[in-house]
C-alpha cells in the first residue's frame, strides 16, 4: 500500500512539473501552430538563472525562492529574443516544415551555446536547495517541494486559463490563434501578441525550472531536452493547444512513469510513455481533450 | 455510345449530417454521357459537400452513389477517381512545385501500370508507359490551351491558366464524369469565354457527363442542359435552364423570402 | 523529352559513376598511410552519412513528411547486421575477415539490415502515415526512441554488447568491426553501396513513384482527387526510406568497433543523429538528391575539420570554444540556410553531369535574377 501511494504521489510529482512545462507548449502552439523545441531549453536557461539568483537572494536576505522573479523575467527575454531572431522570420518565409526545423535548431543553439559560455559549462551545478522539509502523510514521508509542485501547477493552469478567457490580451491571443488574417483587421497586433505568448510561455518554464530544481537539485545544459521532450509528449497527449489537456497529458505520463518505474523496470519507462503516446493518437489523433480540425475541402 | 436510358452517375437519396445539421438530404441525380449539368444554389446551399460527397471526400451518412449502375458506397476517393469520378477544387489545388506537364502526369495513373521493379530496371515496359503518359499530357494540355507552358512551375501560372490546368489534370483521369467546382471563378470575361469553349470541347471529345458548379449565371444559362437548385442542403428544383429561370422558388431562394 | 536524350545522360552518368567506383578500388589498393589512416575512414563515414541523408530526404523532401526518428532504423539495420554476423560466426560459416565466405557474409549482414528495417519501417509506418505534419513529427520521435529503448533491453544486444562482454569486442569478434586495413580492402563495398543506393533511389523519384510522391506532398486532397492512392504511396516510401537507413546501419556497424544504442538517438553530442540528418537533408535541399549529397559530404569534411584542422586553433579563443560544440555551429547554420534559402541551398534542383557545359549561362541568370526562389517556399503559411 505505501508503495502504491509512493508510486502516486512520485507520478503526481512529476507529473505536475511536466504539466508546468507543457503549458508552455500548449500556449505557443495554440498560437502558432508550432511545436516550440526550444522549449524545453527555456526550462535549461531557468534553472541556470535560479542557480545564480538564488545566492544573490539569500545574500540580500530574502528568501531563495523568491529567485523565481529574476529568472522568468531572464527566460521571457529569451524566449522572446528567440521569437524576434528565429520563429519569426522563418514564419515570414518558410512554410510550417520549415518552422518546426527552426525549432528544433533553436533548441540545439541554447544547448550547446550554454555549454560553450564559461560561466555555465559543460558540467552539472548544484543549486541551493529549496524546500527541503517534509512531512509526513499516511506514513509517507512527502516533502514540501512536492506539495508546492502539485499547488503551483494547479494555480497557475486555473489563472492561465482565466487570462485566456477573461482577459482583453487572452482574448486577442484566442483571436490570433483562431486566424491571424482576421486579428489583424481587427486592429490587433497580432506580432506582439504572438512575442507576449512566448514571453508568458518561458515565463512558466522559469517557474517549472524553480519547481525541478526543488526536487532534484541539479541543472545542466541538457536538463532541457529530455524534460522537455517528455512534457511536449504531455501536451501532445492531452491535446496540444488545450490548457487543461496540458495537465492532464502531464499527469499521466507522469503516473505512467512513475508506474513503470515501480512496477515493471526502470530501463523500460520511455517505451511505456512513447507507447501510450501512440496508443492514443492512434485512437484521438488530436490528443485527448484536442479538437480535431480537418481540412476544408 | 451507350444506350440514353442508364444514367452514367446516379445518386439516390443521397444525404450527410455533421453533428445534427443536416447538410445535404435527400439528393437525387442522373446524369447522362454527353450531359451538362449546372448545380447551382445560394452560397452555404452545399454544392460543394456534393462534390465532396460524389468523389468520396465525406463519407455519406445516408444513400448511395452509383457510377454506371455500381454502387460506389465505401469506396475512398482515389478508388472514385479510379472509377471514373475526377473533380476540380473551388480553391485551386495544384501541386504547385511541379511543373505544368507534371501535374498531368501525376494523375494518369490508369496508364503508367509499371511496377517497382520496371521504374528501377527501367525496362521497355516502363519506357513506353512514360512515353505514352507524356504524350497523352501533351495533348490534353493543348486541349486546355497550356501547351506553350508545359515545363514551367505550376504555381508561376496565372490564375485563369491554373484552373484551366486543374481541368487538364482531371482529364487524365479517364473520368466518366467531370465535376467542376466553379470553375470560371474569378475570371475575366475572355478568360471565361475560352473556358466556356474548353468546356464545349471536352464534351464533344470525351463524350463525358459534366457538373458544374457555377455562379456565373449567364455561362450556367448558356451551356447547361439541364440546373438541379439546392438550398439549405436539399433539392429545390430541376430542369431546364428557361424553367429554373422562371421558378418562384428558385428565385426566393436566391433573393430571401 | 526523347529517348535519345535520355540515353544520352545515363550513358554520361554511367560512366561517371563507374569511373568513381574505379577509383575506390585503386585507392584501396595502392594504400599507404594517410588513404588507410584518413581517407578511408572518411570514405567510410561518407558513405553512411550520404545514404542516410538522401533516404530520410525521400521522406521529407519528396513526400514532405518530417521523420524525426530516422535514426531507430539505422539503429535496427545496425544491430540487425552484427547479430546476423555473429550468428554465422558462431556457426562456424567464417573464422577470418578475409574471403569468399566473408564477403557473402558481408553482402548478406548489409542486405539483412535492410530488410529487418524495412519491414519495421512498414510496421511503424502504417499506423504512424495516419498522422500528418507535426504529429507525425512526434509520432516518429515516439517510435524512434522506443526502438532504441527495445534495443537496449534486449538481453541479447543490450548496453552489455551482444550477450557477450563489452559491445566494442563482441563486435570486432563478428568481423563487421573493421579495422582500417579492413576498411581499406573493402573500401569499394561502401562506394559500391552508395553508388546503388543513390542509383536506386534516383530511378524512383524520377518515375512514377516520384510524381506521386511529389504530388502528395503539394497538395495531399488534390492527389487523391487524381487517383493516387496516398496511403499506399506514403507507406511504401517510409518503408524504402527504412531500407535504405538500415542498409547505412550496416555499413556503421562496419565502420564502428563498438554498437551503442545512444549512438542512435534523437540528440547527442556526436553528429550522428536524427537531428542532425534532417540537417543534411534541408541544408542541402528538400527534394534534390543531389543536395544531400553534397550536404552530407560538405558537413562531414567540416565537421572533420573542425575536429583534425589547424584552423580553428588560429581563431579568437571564443570562437575557439563554440566550435567545441559543432552542434551549435550546425544548427546555426540550419537556421541562415532555412532564413535565405527555405528549401535548402539546391532546393529542388539536381546536380546534373551533362548540365555542366550550361553552367556560365545559369550562374549569370541567376546571379542577375535574385528573386528565383524567394516565392517558392512560402506557400502554405495561411
Amino acid at each position: 500500500m505505501n508503495t502504491f501511494i509512493q508510486f502516486l504521489i512520485t507520478g503526481l510529482r512529476l507529473g505536475s512539473v511536466y504539466a508546468l512545462i507543457a503549458l508552455g507548449y500548449t500556449m505557443v502552439y495554440g498560437i502558432i501552430k508550432l511545436i516550440n523545441f526550444a522549449h524545453g531549453d527555456f526550462i535549461m536557461v531557468g534553472g541556470y538563472a535560479l542557480f545564480f539568483c538564488i545566492p544573490v537572494m539569500l545574500g540580500l536576505g530574502l528568501p531563495g525562492w523568491l529567485a523565481v522573479v529574476p529568472a522568468i523575467v531572464i527566460c521571457a527575454c529569451v524566449g522572446m529574443l528567440v521569437e524576434l531572431l528565429a520563429y519569426r522570420p522563418v514564419r515570414k518565409t518558410g512554410n510550417s516544415l520549415t518552422c518546426l526545423i527552426t525549432a528544433i535548431a533553436m533548441s540545439f543553439v541554447l544547448e550547446n551555446l550554454a555549454q560553450a559560455i564559461p560561466a555555465i559549462g559543460p558540467d552539472p551545478k548544484v543549486p541551493y536547495t529549496l524546500f527541503a522539509e517534509t512531512v509526513s502523510i499516511g506514513g509517507v514521508s512527502v516533502s514540501y517541494a512536492t506539495i508546492i509542485t502539485v499547488v503551483v501547477s494547479a494555480v497557475i493552469m486555473a489563472a492561465l486559463y482565466g487570462f485566456t478567457q477573461k482577459t482583453r490580451i487572452g482574448c486577442a491571443m484566442r483571436c490570433v490563434a483562431e486566424d491571424k488574417a482576421a486579428a489583424t483587421l481587427m486592429g490587433i497586433n497580432v506580432n506582439h501578441t504572438i512575442l507576449l505568448t512566448f514571453g508568458i510561455g518561458a515565463g512558466l518554464a522559469a517557474v517549472a525550472a524553480l519547481m525541478y530544481v526543488a526536487q532534484y537539485p541539479k541543472v545542466f545544459t541538457t536538463m532541457g531536452a529530455t524534460l522537455g521532450i517528455y512534457a511536449f509528449v504531455a501536451a501532445v497527449l492531452g491535446g496540444i493547444g488545450s490548457l487543461p489537456g496540458a495537465v492532464l497529458g502531464g499527469l499521466v505520463i507522469g503516473v505512467v512513469q512513475s508506474g513503470a518505474n515501480t512496477y515493471i523496470c526502470s530501463s523500460m519507462s520511455d517505451t511505456f510513455v512513447y507507447l501510450i503516446l501512440i496508443v492514443v493518437l492512434m485512437i484521438r489523433p488530436a490528443g485527448i481533450l484536442g479538437k480535431n480540425v480537418g481540412e476544408k475541402v | 455510345m451507350r444506350e440514353k436510358n442508364t444514367p452514367i452517375l446516379e445518386t439516390r437519396k443521397l444525404g450527410i449530417s455533421f453533428g445534427g445539421l443536416h447538410a445535404v438530404q435527400d439528393f437525387n441525380l442522373q446524369m447522362y454521357p454527353g450531359e451538362l449539368v449546372g448545380l447551382i444554389g445560394p452560397n452555404g446551399a452545399g454544392k460543394t459537400t456534393v462534390f465532396n460527397l460524389l468523389t468520396g471526400v465525406y463519407v455519406p451518412t445516408e444513400g448511395t452513389v452509383l457510377l454506371d449502375g455500381v454502387p460506389l458506397n465505401g469506396k475512398k476517393t482515389y478508388q472514385f477517381v479510379e472509377a471514373g469520378i475526377a473533380r476540380t477544387f473551388q480553391n485551386i489545388r495544384l501541386f504547385h512545385d511541379m511543373t505544368v506537364i507534371e501535374n498531368v502526369k501525376a494523375a494518369c495513373g490508369r496508364d503508367t501500370r509499371y511496377n517497382l521493379l520496371d521504374a528501377v530496371f527501367r525496362t521497355p515496359r516502363f519506357w513506353s508507359a512514360e512515353r505514352a503518359v507524356t504524350e497523352k499530357a501533351m495533348e490534353l494540355l493543348s486541349i486546355c490551351g497550356l501547351e506553350d507552358s508545359a515545363d514551367v512551375l505550376a504555381s508561376s501560372l496565372p490564375y485563369g491558366r491554373q484552373r484551366k490546368l486543374e481541368i487538364a489534370r482531371a482529364l487524365a483521369t479517364d473520368m466518366k464524369v467531370l465535376l467542376l467546382d466553379e470553375p470560371a471563378a474569378g475570371m475575366n470575361p475572355t478568360e471565361t469565354a475560352e473556358l466556356l469553349s474548353c468546356i464545349h470541347a471536352i464534351r464533344d471529345r470525351f463524350g463525358v457527363a459534366i457538373l458544374l458548379i457555377e455562379h456565373d449565371m449567364s455561362l450556367v444559362m448558356n451551356i447547361c442542359q439541364r440546373i438541379q437548385v439546392i438550398d439549405y442542403g436539399q433539392a429545390i428544383a430541376a430542369g431546364l435552364p428557361e424553367e429554373i429561370a422562371r421558378d418562384p422558388k428558385v428565385i426566393a431562394a436566391y433573393l430571401g423570402e | 523529352m526523347k529517348q535519345n536524350t535520355y540515353r544520352r545522360r545515363y550513358l554520361i552518368n554511367f560512366a561517371a559513376l563507374l569511373a568513381l567506383f574505379a577509383a575506390a578500388v585503386v585507392i584501396g589498393m595502392i594504400g599507404g598511410s594517410t588513404v588507410k589512416l584518413k581517407l578511408t575512414p572518411s570514405i567510410w563515414q561518407c558513405s553512411y552519412l550520404i545514404i542516410m541523408a538522401a533516404s530520410l530526404n525521400l521522406v521529407l523532401g519528396f513526400l514532405g513528411q518530417l521523420s524525426l526518428g530516422h535514426c531507430g532504423f539505422m539503429a535496427v539495420g545496425a544491430y540487425a547486421a552484427a547479430l546476423f554476423s555473429l550468428a554465422l560466426q558462431r556457426a562456424g560459416f567464417y573464422t577470418e575477415k578475409a574471403g569468399p565466405a566473408f564477403f557473402l557474409v558481408l553482402v548478406g549482414s548489409i542486405l539483412i539490415a535492410g530488410l529487418a528495417a524495412a519491414l519495421l519501417g512498414l510496421l511503424v509506418g502504417i499506423p504512424a502515415l495516419r498522422l500528418k505534419g507535426d504529429y507525425l513529427a512526434i509520432i516518429t520521435l515516439g517510435f524512434g526512441m522506443i526502438i532504441v529503448n527495445i534495443i537496449n533491453n534486449l538481453p541479447f544486444c543490450g548496453q552489455q554488447g551482444l550477450g557477450q562482454g563489452s559491445a566494442s569486442s563482441a563486435l570486432y569478434a563478428t568481423g563487421l568491426g573493421f579495422s582500417n586495413d579492413e576498411k581499406m580492402r573493402y573500401l569499394w563495398v561502401s562506394v559500391l553501396a552508395v553508388i546503388l543506393c543513390m542509383t536506386v533511389m534516383f530511378l524512383f523519384v524520377r518515375s512514377k513513384y516520384g510524381r506521386c510522391i511529389r504530388a502528395i506532398r503539394d497538395n495531399e486532397i488534390a492527389a487523391s482527387a487524381s487517383g493516387i492512392h496516398v496511403s499506399y504511396y506514403k507507406v511504401l516510401t517510409f518503408t524504402l526510406s527504412a531500407f535504405f537507413a538500415g542498409i547505412t546501419g550496416a555499413l556503421y556497424a562496419c565502420c564502428n568497433g563498438a554498437l551503442s544504442t545512444s549512438s542512435f538517438a534523437f540528440t547527442n553530442g556526436s553528429i550522428l543523429n536524427s537531428v542532425f540528418i534532417v540537417v543534411m537533408v534541408v541544408v542541402g535541399g528538400m527534394g534534390s538528391l543531389t543536395g544531400s549529397v553534397i550536404a552530407a559530404v560538405v558537413l562531414f569534411l567540416l565537421n572533420y575539420t573542425i575536429k583534425n584542422g589547424g584552423w580553428v586553433a588560429a581563431l579568437p579563443a571564443f570562437l575557439q570554444n563554440i566550435f567545441t560544440y559543432p552542434m551549435l555551429v550546425y544548427s546555426i547554420a540550419l537556421i541562415i540556410v532555412i532564413l535565405f534559402r527555405p528549401r535548402g541551398i539546391m532546393g529542388s534542383r539536381e546536380f546534373a553531369l551533362c548540365d555542366v557545359p550550361k553552367w556560365p549561362g545559369w550562374i549569370r541568370t541567376h546571379f542577375t535574377s535574385r528573386a528565383d526562389s524567394a516565392g517558392k517556399g512560402a506557400d502554405t503559411h495561411a
